[in-house]
């Protein structure tokens, strides 16, 4: 009995959280075209439904109704299979991150969890690089050459950038002795990771960049450059999968930035309300977090430009991947000598 | 020779660990855009709001009318002559008996079409006209679909009877 009504707990948690992956990264299409109009002093889109709220649907709607087209010479099945990874693997990654305080409902803890493994950072992890292979067999099939050209930058880039990523969250596995996220969040109750370790954040926020491949390291895709990139020949809703699936990685680096290094569910004066309404208004707080770093993700976009290929991976092997080992090492003597 | 006081002494040395960080100038771009959120934004919302023209615009032509509703233009061909874009065409046509309400003189136009995408607007069949015929206004040529549909008929072009939908020229004539 318990053990089913966990199973459709999960079940339902589950479904609810791919609805609202869905919903945040349509809205964030929206909210991007938002900030980046009035960034630019401009309105944005504002036609479609009360101050243009219904644009990401018209945009889907538009999508769909596109003319299917594959190029000639293209391998017809990884061309299909290309956007579908891409899609498949951005959805897969929030399925660790806890939501909330776990709640007890008639004597039965419900973790709001969908999946609480004991490797929940290598999880992640090994999503984010699976999602690497949507864009390269998608770049790859398409038999064109500047796919073909983003695809090899996106595999280069998202690979030496994943080894500074990994090496910089390191100190916090040190500091929690554990991969669990949910073991992460709690041992964030007093202090939160940015302030224990500063530039292990700015790191690993530098590689959410270059793995999400949003501007500055949106080389991939290089209008100027590439035509579109790796997505060059793709229409209709396949390409809508690959922008989509652009902005759910961003919703999911957002949750996985705040829960490693902002305390996930936990605010500042947590302990003094009681807990049904702490444990709900975590909730809200990781998510306002979580939208916080997707406005930071966009306001960066319409603030700086691309780096240059050199540059990129200069950034990535010369200067993130030392100062990433140098910060274990520190860390490591701290935690063994204190 | 110095041109101007703007010129700036170029210099090639070596930037210094804060600009090599980049850290520093990317917070100051992003104070920049983060300011640029709250400012009025400069659109105009144009079917909706229209920005004012100028005195001296030259828009879309009229054929003007007479006070007593009598179509001005004699299909002398003086504006065809002068359109250095060749826009206009202008087949003539002798006005009938009982026909003295619709048009001014012996000699009106039976055809007169303006290809407003050989148009260029510079106001010089407005110049040449002897009779007060055609003048240019302040609205503006509509897009459309089809080639054809850029080919005003005289029925585009002439104001209507009506007093009040005759179409205001002061300004250009003020101008003249």
């Amino acid at each position: 009995m318990i053990l089913l009504s966990i199973l459709l707990f999960k079940t339902g948690l589950a479904f609810t959280l791919f609805l609202i992956t869905l919903g945040i990264a349509a809205y964030s299409t929206y909210f991007e075209r938002k900030v980046a109009a009035f960034m630019q002093d401009r309105v944005g889109p504002n036609r479609a439904g009360p101050l243009g709220l219904l644009q990401p649907i018209a945009d889907g709607v538009k999508m769909i109704f596109k003319e299917e087209h594959r190029p000639t010479g293209s391998n017809r099945i990884l061309f299909i299979l290309g956007p579908s990874i891409a899609m498949l693997t951005a959805l897969m990654t929030t399925a660790v991150v806890p939501w909330g305080k776990t709640i007890t409902i008639g004597g039965t803890a419900y973790s709001l969890q969908v999946a609480d493994i004991n490797v929940g950072i290598l999880y992640v992890f090994g999503v984010v690089s699976l999602g690497v292979y949507g864009i390269l067999i998608g770049g790859w099939s398409s038999n064109n050459k500047y796919s073909l050209l983003g695809a090899v930058r996106a595999s280069s880039q998202m690979i030496s950038y994943e080894l500074a990523m990994g090496l910089s969250i390191i100190p916090i596995i040190l500091g929690s002795s554990s991969l669990q996220l949910s073991d992460i969040v709690v041992s964030q109750y007093e202090v939160w990771n940015i302030f224990k370790y500063p530039l292990g954040f700015l790191i690993f926020l530098i590689c959410a960049f270059a793995e999400t491949n949003r501007t500055p390291f949106d080389l991939p895709e290089c209008e100027t450059e590439l035509v579109g990139g790796y997505h060059t020949e793709y229409t209709s809703m396949k390409l809508g999968f690959f922008l989509f699936s652009e902005y759910v990685n961003m919703f999911a680096s957002s949750a996985v930035i705040s829960t490693l290094f902002f305390g996930g569910y936990h605010f500042p004066g947590m302990s003094l309300l009681p807990e049904g309404i702490a444990a709900i208004l975590g909730i809200a707080v990781l998510f306002g977090k979580i939208i916080f770093f997707i406005f930071f993700f966009m306001w960066i976009r319409w603030t700086i430009p691309r780096f240059r290929y050199d540059q990129l991976m200069r950034l990535g092997w010369q200067v993130l991947m030392p100062m990433a080992i140098l910060l274990i090492v520190i860390y490591g003597a701290i935690f063994s000598f204190i | 020779m110095q041109l101007t006081n703007r010129s700036k002494q170029v210099s090639n040395k070596e930037m210094t660990f804060s600009e090599r960080m980049y850290l520093p100038a990317i917070a100051g771009g992003l104070r920049v855009t983060f300011s640029h959120m709250f400012k009025k934004s400069a659109t105009v919302q144009y079917p909706e709001q229209v920005r004012e023209h100028s005195a001296v615009f030259r828009g879309q032509h009229v054929l003007k009318r007479d006070a007593e509703g009598r179509e001005n233009c004699t299909a002398c061909g003086l504006c065809a002559v002068a359109c250095p874009a060749e826009a206009i065409t202008i087949e003539a046509a002798e006005r009938q008996k009982g026909e003295e309400h619709l048009y001014r003189e012996e000699k009106y136009a039976a055809v007169y079409d303006i290809n407003m995408l050989r148009c260029i607007f510079c106001g010089l069949c407005e110049e040449a006209c002897p009779k007060d015929a055609i003048y240019l206004t302040d609205r503006i040529v509509t897009s459309n679909y089809e080639r054809a549909d850029f080919i005003f008929h005289k029925e585009d072009l002439v104001e209507a009877v009506a007093l009040e939908g005759r179409i205001d020229i002061t300004k250009r004539k003020k101008d003249k």
